[in-house]
């Protein structure tokens, strides 16, 4: 290695994705962005932008959908509580929105289970074409990870988002893709094996393997999924007293560490 | 609603309530130390800031290690890309802490970035001071067989791709970190340094270095990728206020480097009849 590269790339680059000639046009891989995509709506500029296709109608709605039914105005949720924070104390729209949205590329959340979970479905259907059976490829994925992302919900809670997705995927004709049924077959396998049901995430991911995302699209595709609820939150702090978004008290701090101590000693 | 008060749980902080404001402090305690009766009079910021991370006061030569660490970060320059995106927010006057949202976010990643020095932490735990292991490690330092938000590692982190032989500024810091370095895994880099970079085919880079002092003050891999953010933060700082000042016409706009293999061509601007543009 060396620093070759560098000198190649110290003051050209050459791409495809595109070009913003100022005051002529914009060039957004290959089109133009005014003139051949401007009859298109934000969402499927924002979908060509990551995977360069334009997706049809029906695959917009139900990709809308996704984010659509995740947008929780709730300010507990952390990325809402985060933007609520911003408000309260006075921080700028965009600076809050900003620090919502990467907290949710989380682990317990969000993004890398998100990106992992459509992962797997990816592996999963090249194995199942592979010749392996729906209990091998769990089995597997089990014994190499631990878990599988998406699956691990105790069955007495519900994920009130799965019954309302499945119903869309049936409605706009996506019931019949190979890893939506795989999602599906492998929530029946986990809950007589294990008592454990899916949650959004399998059902996500899995929508996203038959919609022929990369993990890198779809984790870039996933990643406003959250947002909607975070502008009401902050807005909703903005109006209230400043600081007085959920304010603690001294004695709401439990300390479980070492007793006092001088610095002398 | 419920009655139930939330509560944060901590092992750090611990405070007191005036008697007039549960919501204000009359005391903070830091790992048991007054923070403002004492820490504030006697401690130095390394000491404290070492106590915070590791829940005990540092020894003299930690407190010095943590310090030259801190100076050999603080500025990576305006060539470094953490210190360009905190600029980009400088130059176009964005609010201050979009500057160094923006540099801790681009100052995260694997090429010489936190997640690199998160990453080498791992090796340290795993190859010790076993030359063997660490140059079997190097060159496959972790598995990317599967999908996950960091992308595969391109290069032998510690070590820079781009390189050619060491330079000199890192060799400097190596040295002078050594030298006051009351751990191992110092001298160990840099007796070895030859010997990994014939291995690896490239230099050592600052994050190498970096995470062996991180080491040396028994950093784990969360509190030293956690520092190596925070303490890079002064350069982009610095920076992106006076590139404000600066000014845009005196800012790099790289549009004239860029050439698309996909161009449309020109299609024209509709025409508004009635409106002077």
């Amino acid at each position: 290695m060396s620093h070759k590269k560098l000198l190649q790339s110290e003051d050209c680059l050459v791409t495809e994705v595109g070009k913003a000639y100022l005051r002529e046009r914009v060039v957004m891989r290959g089109k133009d962005l005014h003139h051949d995509l401007g009859d298109l709506d934000w969402f499927a500029v924002h979908l060509y932008s990551i995977t360069g296709r334009i997706f049809k109608e029906k695959e917009l709605e139900l990709l809308n959908y996704i984010w659509s039914s995740t947008s929780y105005p709730d300010p507990s949720i952390w990325p809402n509580n985060t933007a609520a924070l911003a408000g309260s104390v006075r921080s700028t729209a965009s600076l809050a929105m900003a620090a919502g949205l990467i907290n949710s590329e989380a682990t317990l959340f969000g993004g890398r289970p998100l990106k992992k979970t459509q992962d797997f479905f990816l592996r999963a259907k090249k194995a199942k074409n592979n010749g392996l059976s729906l209990e091998q490829i769990v089995e597997q994925e089990i014994k190499n990870n631990g878990v599988i992302f998406g699956y691990g919900r105790p069955l007495a809670n519900v994920d009130e988002r799965v019954p309302h997705t499945i119903k869309k995927v049936q409605e706009l004709g996506f019931a019949d893709g190979e890893c939506v049924k795989m999602a599906l077959e492998i929530n029946d396998y986990l809950v007589e094996t294990r008592k454990i049901a899916m949650n959004i995430v399998a059902l996500d991911g899995a929508i996203g393997a038959d919609f022929g995302f990369t993990p890198e699209e779809f984790h870039l595709y996933m990643n406003l999924c959250f947002y909607a609820g975070q502008p009401a939150c902050y807005l909703d702090a903005v109006e209230k007293p400043e600081g007085s978004f959920f304010p603690v008290r001294c004695s709401s701090i439990t300390f479980d560490g070492v007793g006092r101590r001088s610095w002398d000693c | 609603m419920s009655n139930k008060r939330q509560v944060y749980h901590t092992n750090i902080w611990e405070e007191e309530a005036e008697a007039d404001n549960p919501f204000a402090a009359k005391a903070a305690y830091c790992h048991g130390y007054d923070v403002y009766g004492e820490i504030l009079q006697k401690a130095s910021w390394f000491e404290y800031l070492y106590l915070m991370f590791k829940g005990e006061r540092p020894t003299a030569e930690q407190a010095v290690l943590l310090e030259k660490l801190a100076i050999a970060l603080a500025n990576p320059g305006p060539r470094e890309a953490s210190v360009r995106a905190a600029m980009n927010g400088g130059v176009s006057k964005a609010a201050h802490a979009s500057s160094l949202m923006a540099a801790l976010a681009v100052g995260a990643g694997q090429y010489g970035g936190s997640h690199e020095v998160y990453i080498l932490m791992d090796l340290w735990k795993q190859c010790g001071l076993d030359l063997e292991i660490w140059t079997n490690k190097l060159l496959e330092p972790a598995d990317d067989s599967q999908a996950d938000i960091w992308l595969p590692m391109e290069h032998s982190p510690g070590f820079d791709p781009n390189g050619e032989s060491c330079p000199t500024f890192v060799l400097q810091t190596l040295e002078v970190l050594t030298s006051v370095s009351p751990g191992k895994s110092l001298n160990w880099l840099q007796t070895n340094r030859e010997a990994l970079e014939e291995k690896v085919g490239y230099p050592l880079a600052m994050s190498g270095v970096i995470a062996a002092a991180f080491n040396d003050l028994e950093m784990n891999n969360h509190q030293s990728s956690m520092l190596y953010l925070m303490l890079r933060l002064p350069g982009a700082a610095a920076h992106a206020i006076e590139q404000r000042d600066v000014g845009w016409k005196n800012f790099p706009f790289f549009s004239h480097a860029i050439e698309i293999t996909n161009d449309p061509g020109d299609k024209g601007l509709p025409t508004i009849d009635g409106v002077n543009l």
